[in-house]
């Protein structure tokens, strides 16, 4: 009986062995699930060299470790944010937005807005200009007009 | 004694740049046209010296002089002779020899021209040129000669301009051999197409100082400039073009532009001069914008030098930071020189170069393209912006950055979106005079049958709404761009009773500007479907597998089936190559040979992708060069790209485009006059 006993409890030990083993390899996430989080880190040494890219060693060894963190359930989140505290915030593929880093955004955004108002304003004055000149025009022949009739009702008057 | 005799040449060349320089502005000054003659002369020498010093370079490239260093740095006895003579621009020193041997050509041209109407700007032009010349060649002379040799000292090994006291001469056995990722057919002509666009563009800048300085402030500078400007514009284009095709083929990334900081250097330029070939139209035309015409070529010289000196200095690193040396403070320097006199410069000529008539209309073309050059300077902004923030953040934090893609790419798609928008309306506008109503009048047309292309778009399968967009503004420029062209060939047909075909290939051919641009248009339509397809629909798997297994990505399946590894000793290149099977909805459809390069002298590797090109989609498979490949195991990534070959066919028909729109009119009567004063209505000719 104790043998049967024995047996029992061994064999359900191996089989929930293996039966971990395979889960444990199913689990192993695979070359596309560390890809996508890999394209969006740049590799800290190599430069300008997305991560999923790179063929160094290094960056191997990197891709590994995604692959290992990813196992143990870390959100993509969580892995850039541990490869920014490790390499600091060039890995990631553009910079933070926190502080001095927000100028990134700020800036170009500000200037084209500058260009476009200084354009605008710039196409009202020169439109304003011209409808002037157009009213200065009208004006003019109005009383070229105007003097042009005083003057013939004048001969007129004289003729008559 | 043949290095010796080459660094002489270019000492001489510089002496001779900068004689030409101080000459012409003495000439000038004290109005003498023996001086100024002298000037021209000097400048015409620096041509056919530096033709020389080019040949000593290449001869001593084929020979495998390894003795002088910028020979062992590029070459090895295992390449080819066209490699070799290629490898002058493969590396620094040379490429900076080829940059100032192309100036001097272009220059040399320029200078022989007919100057009769317009002697006053010669010694200006002359001024400018050498000076840029001079800089170009003061690199060789004092940073980076290419004539260098190496001498053995206490200190070791080293290249020297002149023999070291006690140095012994140094011959290597064998040269480092050009980098691996230079030896692809369109590196070898991508990097003479940028720098014929970068050296292009120095003459328009040369005459429109010359203007300033003279005070000729009418549009002659421009108009003797314009077919300059385009064919700089033309090659800037091409270079562009063939980068992209390298880096798709060579770099294994799956895509054809990176926002990579050098990439975005030779985009920069290329930005200021589209912006400037349109608007320098209205000058022509309308005689307006003469200050922003001046400040757009400055701009542009100043972002040649600038793209340039990204390249060449190694400021920024990047993957194409091959070559990184102590220039940059001289780069710098020589930008900010030039780019304060040319302000200068213009603050002193401001007055005068008023506008002659004023903008009547925001509905106008003239207020169109204001627009389109405000949407130009704002991707200028933003590449600009994006490039040096790594530098501003290092100086200030101490921290470097990355700035990559998805910056330019959100920053960057609503503005070429609103850029294709304008594109396609402002064909149909007039100058001068237009409003609102007689705008919707002309458009409501050609934008119904643009209208149904996302429809049908969508009912394909292709939902995602910013692809919708994308497709129904390449759609309605197409239109526009057609509509216009027809219609003003049925014009022309009622008008001089001859066929439909004849009409519009006599308004094409003489009205080259207008056509030409219409189709340059539609090239870049073609273009942006390719960009649209990859870039929204791009997909990507990678797998390692064992032979007779497979990988699957959408429709396709690839099957691992044998991998095969040699030498080609000649070559010195090992190549290891898989052959896969391809299947389409388990439809056998061929093979593939995806490869790796293994370069003995250099020791890179270099992958190779397959690709399976159809005008629907690539598959591009890569045999992954950091996994081990074998029969047992082999890993494979393999990109699907939809529509991407209409990038490649849109750069054809481009080039084709750029071609008719800058090859020179038979007869001068037919060339484009100056309409100002006029306002033509839509669909007239220009």
């Amino acid at each position: 009986m104790k043998r049967i006993l024995g047996s029992t409890v061994l064999s359900l030990v191996i089989s929930a062995l293996i039966i971990a083993t395979v889960f444990a390899q199913d689990s192993i996430p695979s070359d596309d699930e560390v890809n996508a989080i890999a394209k969006n880190l740049f590799c800290p040494v190599c430069p300008n060299t997305p991560l999923d890219m790179c063929p160094t060693l290094a960056c191997k060894a990197w891709r590994e470790d995604i692959r290992n963190m990813l196992a143990e359930g870390k959100s993509e989140a969580q892995i850039r944010q541990s490869f920014m505290d490790y390499y600091g915030p060039r890995v990631l593929s553009e910079p933070p937005r926190t502080g001095f880093y927000w100028l990134t955004y700020a800036v170009p955004p500000i200037i084209i807005a500058a260009a476009a108002f200084m354009l605008f304003r710039a196409l009202k004055t020169w439109k304003r200009s011209s409808l002037m000149e157009a009213d200065l025009d009208e004006d003019d022949a109005l009383t070229s007009d105007d003097e042009y009739i005083t003057r013939m009702e004048e001969e007129l008057k004289k003729r008559n | 004694m043949l290095a010796d005799l080459g660094f002489a040449i270019i000492v001489i060349t510089f002496v001779l740049a900068l004689y030409s320089a101080i000459i012409a502005i003495l000439g000038e000054r004290k109005k003498s046209p023996i001086l100024v003659e002298s000037a021209r002369r000097a400048q015409l020498l620096t041509f056919p010296l530096l033709t020389l010093a080019a040949a000593i370079l290449i001869y001593q490239l084929i020979n495998n002089k390894f003795d002088v260093s910028f020979v062992y740095e590029v070459t090895s006895r295992s390449m080819p002779t066209y490699l070799k003579i290629t490898a002058w621009w493969g590396g620094q020193a040379g490429s900076l020899l080829f940059w100032s041997w192309l100036l001097s050509a272009f220059t040399s041209i320029v200078t022989l021209r007919n100057w009769d109407r317009d002697r006053e700007f010669l010694p200006w032009v002359i001024v400018v040129s050498s000076v840029t010349l001079a800089f170009f060649l003061s690199l060789n002379v004092f940073f980076e000669n290419p004539f260098a040799r190496f001498y053995q000292t206490i200190d070791g090994v080293s290249a020297y301009t002149f023999k070291p006291a006690g140095g012994v001469p140094i011959i290597p056995d064998e040269g480092q051999g050009l980098n691996p990722l230079l030896r692809h057919p369109g590196m070898i002509i991508h990097p003479p197409l940028l720098y014929l666009g970068y050296v292009s563009f120095v003459i328009p800048f040369a005459f429109a100082i010359a203007a300033l300085v003279t005070g000729r402030t009418d549009d002659r500078w421009a108009r003797i400039t314009r077919r300059w400007t385009l064919w700089a514009w033309m090659f800037l284009s091409l270079g562009l073009v063939l980068g992209a095709r390298w880096a798709y083929d060579v770099l294994g990334w799956g895509g054809y532009w990176g926002w990579d900081p050098v990439e975005i250097a030779a985009f920069m330029p290329w930005l200021t001069g589209t912006a400037f070939l349109h608007s320098v139209m209205i000058q022509e035309k309308r005689g307006m914008l003469k200050h922003w015409n001046m400040i757009l070529i400055m701009l542009t010289y100043a972002l040649v030098i600038f793209g340039t000196f990204l390249t060449r200095s190694g400021v920024l690193s990047s993957v194409h930071a091959f070559a990184q040396s102590a220039i940059g403070p001289m780069f710098f320097g020589f930008i900010g020189m030039t780019f304060i006199v040319s302000i200068a410069l213009l603050i002193w000529r401001w007055p005068e170069l008023k506008s002659e008539t004023e903008m009547k209309s925001m509905f106008s073309r003239d207020a169109f393209f204001l627009f389109n050059n405000l949407l130009f300077l704002s991707v200028l902004v933003v590449s600009f912006w994006g490039v040096i923030f790594p530098l501003v953040s290092e100086l200030f934090t101490g921290q470097k950055i990355t700035v990559g893609p998805p910056f330019y790419e959100r920053a960057n798609a609503p503005i070429f979106g609103t850029m294709m928008a304008l594109m396609g309306i402002a064909p149909l506008t007039a100058w001068g005079k237009s409003t609102a109503l007689t705008l919707g009048r002309a458009l409501w047309k050609p934008t119904i049958p643009a209208l149904f292309i996302p429809v049908w778009a969508y009912l394909s399968g292709y939902t995602n709404w910013v692809a919708l967009i994308g497709f129904f503004l390449v759609a309605f420029v197409i239109s526009v761009t057609l509509y216009d062209t027809i219609r003003s060939a049925h014009a022309r047909q009622r008008a001089h009773k001859e066929k439909f075909t004849t009409s519009l290939l006599r308004l094409a051919s003489r009205n080259r500007r207008r056509y030409g641009g219409y189709l340059i248009h539609i090239s870049m339509m073609l273009m942006a479907i390719g960009i649209l397809g990859i870039e929204l629909f791009q997909t990507e798997t990678q797998g390692t597998i064992s032979k007779g297994q497979s990988l699957q990505l959408g429709r396709y399946t690839i099957n691992y089936n044998d991998v095969a590894s040699w030498d080609v000793p000649e070559k010195g290149v090992n190549h290891t190559r898989a052959v896969v099977d391809i299947y389409k909805d388990n439809k056998y459809i061929g093979q593939l040979y995806p490869r790796i390069d293994y370069y003995f002298d250099s020791n890179q590797t270099m992958t190779i992708p397959a690709l399976r090109s159809t005008l629907q989609d690539d598959l591009y498979i890569l045999l992954v060069d950091w996994e081990p490949v074998s029969a047992s195991g082999a890993t494979f990534k393999i990109f699907h790209n939809p529509l991407v070959n209409w990038l490649w066919i849109g750069s054809l028909a481009l080039i084709a485009s750029m071609l008719f729109t800058a090859w020179p009119d038979k007869d001068p009567s037919l060339r484009p006059v100056r309409a100002r004063k006029h306002a033509v209505q839509p669909g007239a000719a220009d």
